[in-house]
C-alpha cells in the first residue's frame, strides 16, 4: 500500500497472439527483479489477482478489432498515467490488418459457418488510432531486452536507448556481410526498423520487416533494387502487406504495385 | 428455489480471453460455457493468395506461446503438398527446436501458470516468496527450453529460421554442445518436478475420456505419426476431416470440434501419455511410476504431473538429439512449387494441431484450414466443468470458482490460437 509505494504495472491484450507479453515472462533472469522493483497490479496471464486502477504504467498489447474494444482502450487510457505500447499489433493492427485491404464479411464467412455469431470491425487498427500513446514499442514479436530497457527507463526517469535507424546499421555491428550485396537475396532491412539485432541475415534469409518502417525510409527505392534482383509486383505487395502492413510506407508501396 | 451463477468474466493464467459462464437451478447445473471473447483474427482467410513458402512465419503469429507448433504443422502439410521429405539430420533438429518448445511451454504451464492453483497462491511471483528455489527451478528449465528454441530458431518467440524443405541456415554440432550440461541439468531437474508435482493435493475427478494422439511406430509422438484414439481409432493425417469436424456455438468466437458419432475427446499430455506410454524413455517411465502413476491417467488435475514426465522425455531426447547429431550438408531440401493439397498434423505442447493447404500451380495458397488443440478441447472442458460442478455443487461459491478455473486450466487452453478467454461465471437459480 502507501507505505511502500512501488510503481503500478498493469498488462493489457487486445487482438493479438500473447507473444509479446510473453516476452515479459520470458526474462527468465530478470523476472523476479522486475517483480520486485514493480507492483504487479493487473497481468491476467500471470495472476487471477487484479489490483485496481489507476496504474502508473500500462503495457498494450494486441490492436484494435472489436467493437468492444474500441470502447475498452478509452478505459485503460483513463486508468493508466503512461501508457505504452507493445508489438506490431499494437503499434500498426498486425497481421490481421490484411482484412483491411478486404472486405471483412468475405474474411468472416471463410473461417466461421456461422458469420452472425461473429462481431468485428471492418478494420484492424493500431492503439494510436484510438487513444494517446506516450511510447511504442516495436516488433513481432518486440525484443525483450528492449523491453526491460523501457521499464528500467521509466522507473529511473529517463529516456529509453531504443534506435530507430534501419536493421542495415545492426547488420554492420553484428558484422553480417549484406546478403542482398553479397547473395542477391531481397532483403526489407534497409527501410526496417531496427530492434531485433538483425537475426535473419546472420541465417542467410533476408528481413522480412517485423519491426515494421524505420524512420523516413525510402521503400520506393528499396522496390527498385527488388525489382532488379528479379522479385515481381506480386512478390513486392506481399513482401509489403506482412506483418506490418498497414503501416504507412509499407501500404504505400503495397499499393503502388498493385495494379 | 435457490438458483445462482458462478462466472469467472475474464480467466487468468491461460493464453487469450476467455471466460466461464456455469447456471446453477436448484441442485441442477443448467447450463455450462466456455465462452471465448478473444476477438477473431481470421488467419484461414488471411493466407488466401499467400506464396506457400510464407505459411510457417505467417501462422506462427497465431500463437506466441506455440509458434513451432504451427511453423511444424505448416511446413509439413507444404511439403505434402509439394512431395518432398525432410529427413536426416534436418529431421533431428525440427524435433530438437520442437523438444526446445514443449520445455519452455511445459515449464511456463507446470509452474507459473497451473502450480499456483494446487498450492493456493494467485500467481507463481507469490510461490517465490515462500519456495524461492522451486521457482528458480522453473525458470531455468523454461530458460533451457527457450536457448534451443533460439540457438536453431533465431529467437524465442515467432523463430525466423523454419522453412519449407528444412532451415535457412543450419548450426555446425558445436553451437549446439554447449547446452548439453545446462540440459542434462534440466533432465534431473524434471525428474525433481515430476516428484514435487506428486505431493500436490488432487481432486477425485476421472472423466471417462476418448483420448486423441499421435502415435508413432519407434517415438514418443511429437512431430508426426498416425492419429489413434483411445476408442481404436487409427487413420493416416489426411483422414482428419472425415472424422472430426467443428460446429461454431454463439456464445464463442472458436470453433469446436467434435469426433464424428462420438462427441468430445481430450487431446494433449494425458491424452499422449495414455496412449503413448511405451514409447517413453525408461528415465520417464520411472519417474511416473515413482510419482504413483501407472500406464493409464485420467485425471486431468493431474496433467501437471504428466507434463512433468513429458519434460524429462524431451529433456532426454534433446541431449540424445545433440549427442548424434551431425551438420548436414545442405540447409534445405530444394523446393518446386505446384498445385496439390497437403495435409500436415504435429503435437503442440497442448494436443495435436491439423493444418490443411491447397496451392494452385505458381505454389499460392488458395484455401487453408487450421484445427488448434483448444478448439479441440473445448467441448470436452466444458463437459468437465458439468461434471464438476455436479459432484460439488455445495461448495461454497468462492472455493467451487477457482476450482472450475482449475478445470479450465488443466488443459493449458491456448485461447488466442483457439479463435482465431477467460470469465468463470457460475449462476444459481
Amino acid at each position: 500500500m502507501a507505505q511502500n509505494a512501488k510503481p503500478r504495472l498493469a498488462v493489457w491484450k487486445f487482438s493479438s497472439c500473447d507473444g509479446c507479453q510473453l516476452s515479459l515472462l520470458d526474462c527468465e533472469d530478470e523476472l523476479l527483479a522486475v517483480a520486485g522493483a514493480v507492483e504487479i497490479a493487473n497481468f491476467p496471464e500471470a495472476s487471477r489477482a487484479v489490483g485496481k486502477g489507476p496504474y502508473d504504467l500500462s503495457l498494450v498489447e494486441g490492436s484494435i478489432t472489436t467493437p468492444h474494444d474500441a470502447e475498452r482502450i478509452h478505459r485503460v487510457r483513463r486508468l493508466s498515467k503512461f501508457l505504452v505500447t507493445i508489438g506490431a499489433c499494437a503499434t500498426a493492427g498486425g497481421i490481421q490488418a490484411l482484412r483491411n485491404f478486404h472486405d471483412v464479411k468475405n474474411y468472416i464467412s471463410a473461417v466461421y459457418p456461422s458469420p452472425e455469431f461473429i462481431e468485428t470491425l471492418s478494420k484492424s487498427t493500431p492503439i494510436s488510432d484510438h487513444v494517446k500513446v506516450d511510447m511504442e514499442l516495436r516488433g513481432c514479436p518486440i525484443n525483450k531486452y528492449q523491453l526491460v530497457e523501457v521499464l528500467s527507463a521509466i522507473l529511473n526517469k529517463r529516456k529509453p536507448g531504443i534506435s530507430s535507424h534501419s536493421v542495415c546499421i545492426e547488420c554492420k555491428r553484428r558484422g553480417t556481410v549484406c546478403i542482398m550485396v553479397a547473395q542477391g537475396i531481397p532483403c526489407l532491412g534497409p527501410v526496417t526498423h531496427a530492434g531485433c539485432g538483425a537475426i535473419c541475415p546472420s541465417y542467410n534469409r533476408g528481413c522480412y520487416g517485423c519491426f515494421g518502417p524505420k524512420e523516413t525510409p525510402n521503400t520506393e527505392s528499396l522496390a527498385a533494387q527488388l525489382t532488379g534482383l528479379g522479385v515481381s509486383d506480386p512478390d513486392i505487395v506481399r513482401a509489403m502487406r506482412g506483418f506490418n502492413a498497414c503501416a504507412e510506407p509499407f501500404r504505400k508501396e503495397g499499393e503502388a504495385h498493385e495494379r | 428455489m435457490s438458483a445462482k451463477t458462478i462466472k469467472v468474466d475474464y480467466l487468468a493464467r491461460v493464453e487469450g480471453e476467455g471466460g466461464i459462464h456455469i447456471r446453477i437451478k436448484g441442485r441442477e447445473v443448467a447450463d455450462v460455457r466456455l465462452t471465448i471473447f478473444e476477438p477473431p483474427r481470421f488467419f484461414e482467410a488471411l493466407l488466401r493468395g499467400r506464396n506457400y513458402s510464407e505459411a510457417p512465419d505467417i501462422t506462427a503469429r497465431i500463437c506466441g506461446i506455440c509458434p513451432v507448433a504451427y511453423q511444424m504443422s505448416s511446413v509439413q502439410a507444404m511439403e505434402n503438398a509439394l512431395g518432398i521429405t525432410v529427413d536426416g539430420p534436418l529431421r533431428a533438429l525440427r524435433r530438437l527446436l520442437y523438444c526446445g518448445e514443449w520445455i519452455e511451454s511445459h515449464a511456463l504451464h507446470v509452474y507459473l501458470l497451473h502450480a499456483p492453483d494446487f498450492l493456493g497462491y494467485e500467481d507463481a511471483i507469490q510461490i517465490a516468496r515462500d519456495h524461492p528455489a522451486v521457482v528458480q527451478r522453473a525458470l531455468q528449465l523454461k530458460k533451457i527450453g527457450n536457448e534451443i528454441v533460439a540457438a536453431l530458431g533465431g529467437r524465442e518467440i515467432h523463430p525466423i529460421n523454419v522453412r519449407v524443405g528444412g532451415f535457412y541456415r543450419v548450426p555446425a554440432k558445436s553451437e549446439l554442445t554447449p547446452m548439453l550440461d545446462r540440459l542434462q541439468w534440466a533432465r534431473d531437474a524434471s525428474v525433481e518436478t515430476v516428484r514435487w508435482a506428486a505431493t500436490l493435493p488432487f481432486p477425485e475427478f476421472e472423466p471417462d475420456y476418448e483420448f486423441v494422439a499421435l502415435r508413432h511406430p519407434d517415438e514418443y509422438p511429437i512431430n508426426e505419426g498416425r492419429i489413434v484414439s483411445s476408442t481404436g481409432l487409427d487413420i493416416a493425417v489426411h483422414q482428419y476431416e472425415e472424422h472430426f469436424f467443428e460446429e461454431h456455438a454463439k456464445h464463442s468466437n472458436a470453433l469446436r470440434s467434435v469426433h464424428k458419432d462420438h462427441g468430445s475427446y481430450h487431446v494433449g499430455p494425458l491424452a499422449r501419455y495414455n496412449l503413448n506410454f511405451d514409447r517413453l524413455p525408461p528415465v520417464a517411465q520411472a519417474a511416473a511410476r515413482e510419482a504413483g502413476l501407472t500406464n493409464v491417467c485420467r485425471n486431468p488435475f493431474k496433467s501437471i504431473i504428466v507434463r512433468g514426465v513429458e519434460l524429462v522425455q524431451v529433456c532426454d531426447e534433446a541431449v540424445r538429439l545433440i549427442q548424434e547429431y551431425t551438420m548436414p550438408g545442405k540447409a534445405a531440401v530444394p523446393v518446386v512449387p505446384h498445385a496439390g493439397t497437403g495435409y500436415g498434423c504435429t503435437e503442440a505442447p497442448r494436443g495435436i494441431l491439423y493444418h490443411r493447404y491447397r496451392l494452385d500451380e505458381q505454389g499460392i495458397i488458395t484455401e487453408a484450414k487450421i484445427v488448434p488443440p483448444t478448439s479441440q478441447n473445448q467441448k470436452q472442458i466444458e463437459s468437465d466443468l458439468r461434471q464438476f460442478v455436479a459432484s460439488r455443487i455445495d461448495l461454497p461459491d468462492e472455493k467451487l470458482t477457482w476450482q472450475c478455473e482449475q478445470v479450465v486450466r488443466n488443459y493449458d487452453p491456448c485461447i488466442s490460437c483457439a479463435t482465431h478467454f477467460l470469465k468463470l461465471h457460475i449462476e444459481r437459480d
